[in-house]
């Protein structure tokens, strides 16, 4: 009798990256809906543009390369790469911001490297970096969070509606929009106010600014989901907190008129978003679990540096695109001691 | 080892199927077709002739270097040929004998106790003795090397931690008395002061065997070790590292680090040696849902597997694949028409219900879900890169040469990309490149030789003509 052969093993676990990719995005959903409440629509019409443009480039990406586009398409991470991206992003930017971002994350972020698996940079921090760098002002115009203001959530999705098809005016945004938490530090302190005026006189709440730690806590939730299903390891999160953390305590403890605490740095910007979702992303990261410590307690350093002795209120961007650029080096320091090799 | 994970796999063991029933024996094959490679990887010089008359136990082929082991008659009758054909390791050099039915033997019992250790260990060698794990690696080299080395602990390897497979559990319970004498033979013939016989905690039965008939022999000398019914909890190097806390060193083999790893099967062979049977059958467990009933079989090396099929009642519905071992490491056979060697552990007869299919490929993220497996904490995803760089120092940088070939890494990438194979494959390569470069240096070596032979005689010659000269000129003068 004939029988078909193939390699062993002949036995799986039967996981995949497009349910890998599944599960980053279902876990990204605590930090949309708590966006969505507290800031209204916007990120909705942000999404509604960045998925369909990820899945357009990535597509045409695989045309022009002479690639087959449907297991590019299926694998879900340009998914990913655009939901992190609209996430990022204020939910009063215009459509084209929102649209070029995502071209240029995965266009030049991702495809001119070789698509999946093979771009150094995370492509949605090249997209949000080009956006940065580019519309300074659009990127900074977050709205003001829905229990600190006088407005509601009706009004906020006509906000989010006429920003998004680029019809607000400069008066339009001035009314909307108010100074995040790390805004209004970065602009208090360099007015020679200390902390507790600055989280008197903009609103700050327990833990950081009243918006943007609901999301950070969102982000904390979804972040342990992805540990506890073991989507992510403990590695890059926990060290990348720990190295924004510590410069922190280290320097509030110095001088707390002039330096937040450890907690608020947590809870501020794209802190847990970064640490559980961005600075994760195996295939930029260092990849060995002492490579991953070194990663993310670089991440976490950098992020603090940027945003105390850096031009921008937030550094976790930059701090992503800056260690991705050592990881192949602290890759090729902290190679595991093979079984039976010299310790 | 304070940072050491746990590596490895839980896996399904699937072993209950075939380890219930007492160990049946395969009918003898009309035709037995002997591989001259019995699964090492080289091919033993065969001894007879189409035409000779051979019995039960006589050497038909013999070892010509370490890696090689002798191969001895399973059947009596006439050598029909020597022809290459398709063996459960790929196609190779087979004797063919036509059974006569006589069983006629040829046994010579060892006097063992009285025996010197080093006649033991040619004595076992001459025998065809060789790992009974799967790999079938001649037992001699191994057992000399240990000698050269005064290694004093023999490790017996009763793990067994690939899924399906369980000859040795089953030859365990149901001969424990010669796995004690083999070791104890073994002992002899190492010089070993000491023996542990490891077993993996999920089988009960077969250490309780073990240990009635080590208490029998009243051999303080041999413990038994209980180690973890994870995969692959047996490979060599880890099970020694597990049993004993020695890590072997890389580049080395175990005897170097004073120790030596048999499977119990080879132990229960060596008993067998002495009592004056070479090594012409083993046991096979023939498995999976694609054979009617499933079971552990004595098989003479050299029966076709179709019979072992047919003697477990025949294929049920069409199966999906046939496995020479188990689903992890095992080799799936193109056609049943092959013979049994001494490196077949386990026919793995499989359905679409017991294996599961590799999903699509995708390209490496790098999740290293490989490397948090891997037994030999290997970089897989960094392997992966060498391989597809091509380039030799990032392979030899992350170990290639280290990948025990398991198969963990294969199991868990959520990529579906054949890391074992590519790895396997690279390893393939670098060998021929590795013997290019001896070649080349060796042909450099010898011209740079041939050079100076020439530079030589053409000086001594220009000398000779010299002094012939001033001689002549002397006499002239």
């Amino acid at each position: 009798m004939r029988f078909a052969t193939s390699p062993a093993p002949f036995v799986y676990a039967g996981c995949s990256v497009p349910r890998v990719m599944f599960q980053v995005l279902l876990a990204l959903a605590p930090v949309a809906a708590v966006q969505v409440a507290l800031y209204g629509p916007g990120l909705l019409l942000q999404l509604a543009i960045a998925l369909p443009t990820a899945l357009a480039c990535e597509a045409l990406a695989m045309r022009l390369r002479g690639r087959e586009a449907r297991v590019a398409l299926g694998d879900g991470s340009v998914l990913v790469t655009a939901a992190l991206l609209a996430l990022s992003v204020t939910p009063l930017a215009p459509w084209w911001l929102t649209f070029a971002g995502v071209a240029v994350a995965v266009l030049l972020g991702k495809h001119v490297y070789g698509g999946l698996g093979h771009n150094p940079f995370n492509p949605a921090m090249v997209g949000y970096a080009a956006m940065l760098v580019s519309f300074p002002l659009a990127m900074s115009r977050w709205p003001v969070p829905l229990d600190a203001a006088n407005t509601d959530w009706p009004s906020l999705a006509i906000h989010s509606w006429h920003a998004f098809l680029g019809m607000a005016s400069p008066a339009d945004f001035d009314a909307w929009t108010g100074a995040t938490a790390l805004d209004a530090l970065r602009s208090g302190l360099a007015q020679r106010y200390t902390m507790e005026e600055i989280a008197t006189r903009s609103g700050l709440g327990p833990l950081a600014g009243a918006g943007s730690q609901w999301v950070n806590l969102a982000a904390l939730a979804g972040g342990a989901c992805l540990l506890l299903r073991g989507v992510v390891r403990w590695h890059i999160p926990a060290s990348m907190l720990a190295g924004l953390a510590l410069p922190a305590a280290v320097m509030h403890a110095l001088d707390p008129g002039a330096y937040p605490g450890p907690v608020f740095e947590c809870f501020s910007g794209a802190a847990m978003l970064g640490a559980f979702f961005i600075a994760t992303d195996p295939v930029t990261a260092a990849t060995s679990d002492r490579g991953r410590l070194a990663y993310g307690a670089g991440i976490g350093f950098l992020t603090w540096v940027i945003r105390h002795c850096g031009g921008y209120p937030d550094g976790v961007a930059f701090a992503v695109l800056t260690m991705n650029l050592a990881a192949p080096l602290i890759d090729r320091w902290t190679i595991p001691r093979i079984h039976g090799h010299p310790r | 080892m304070a940072h050491n994970r746990p590596r490895g796999l839980e896996l399904p063991a699937h072993k209950a199927v075939a380890s219930t029933a007492p160990i049946g024996t395969a009918p003898a094959p009309s035709v037995a077709a002997l591989a001259l490679d019995q699964g090492s990887g080289r091919a033993a010089r065969a001894v007879v002739a189409p035409g000779d008359r051979v019995r039960v136990g006589t050497r038909i082929a013999v070892a010509t270097d370490p890696s090689t082991t002798s191969v001895h008659a399973p059947v009596a009758g006439r050598v029909l040929a020597i022809e290459t054909r398709p063996t459960p390791s790929g196609d190779g050099p087979c004797i063919l004998i036509e059974n006569d039915g006589s069983d006629e033997r040829e046994a010579a019992p060892l006097a063992w106790p009285g025996l010197e250790p080093a006649a033991l260990v040619a004595a076992l060698g001459d025998a065809g003795m060789a790992g009974y794990g799967g790999a079938a690696f001649p037992a001699a080299p191994k057992l000399a090397a240990a000698r050269r080395h005064a290694a004093r602990h023999l490790v017996l390897n009763g793990a067994e931690c690939e899924p399906w497979i369980c000859c040795d559990d089953a030859l365990m319970r149901a001969r424990a008395h010669d796995v004690v004498l083999g070791a104890q033979v073994l002992m002899h013939a190492m010089g070993a002061e000491r023996c542990t016989v490891a077993i993996q905690d999920d089988k009960p039965e077969a250490t309780a065997a073990v240990q009635a008939a080590v208490e029998a022999a009243a051999d303080a000398r041999i413990a038994i070790a209980a180690v973890s019914a994870c995969y692959p909890a047996g490979a060599e190097r880890l099970l020694l590292e597990a049993v004993t806390g020695i890590e072997v060193p890389h580049g080395t083999w175990p005897s170097t680090s004073g120790l030596l790893c048999q499977n119990v099967g080879t132990a229960a062979a060596a008993a067998g040696v002495v009592r004056g049977e070479p090594v012409t059958s083993r046991v096979v467990t023939v498995t999976g849902s694609g054979v009617a009933r499933p079971g552990n079989l004595y098989a003479r090396l050299g029966t076709p597997v179709s019979t072992l099929v047919e003697a477990c009642g025949g294929y049920t519905d069409r199966p999906l694949r046939l496995i020479a071992g188990g689903s992890m490491m095992g080799r799936a056979l193109a056609t049943d028409e092959v013979p049994v060697t001494l490196a077949l552990n386990c026919l793995l007869v499989a359905t679409a219900g017991d294996l599961v299919e590799r999903g699509t490929e995708y390209a490496c993220i790098r999740c290293g879900d490989c490397a948090d497996v891997c037994p030999t904490r290997l970089l897989p995803q960094q392997l992966l890169r060498g391989v597809v760089a091509n380039d030799p120092d990032v392979l030899e940088r992350h170990g290639l040469t280290d990948c025990i070939e398991c198969g963990c890494c294969d199991y868990v990438c959520p990529s579906a990309i054949p890391l074992t194979a590519r790895f396997r494959a690279a390893r393939a390569e670098a060998r021929v490149r590795e013997s290019a470069r001896w070649r080349a240096d060796d042909l450099r070596d010898r011209y740079a030789r041939h050079g100076q032979r020439l530079e030589a005689a053409s000086e001594a010659e220009r000398r000779a003509f010299e002094n012939a000269r001033d001689r002549a000129r002397g006499q002239g003068g």
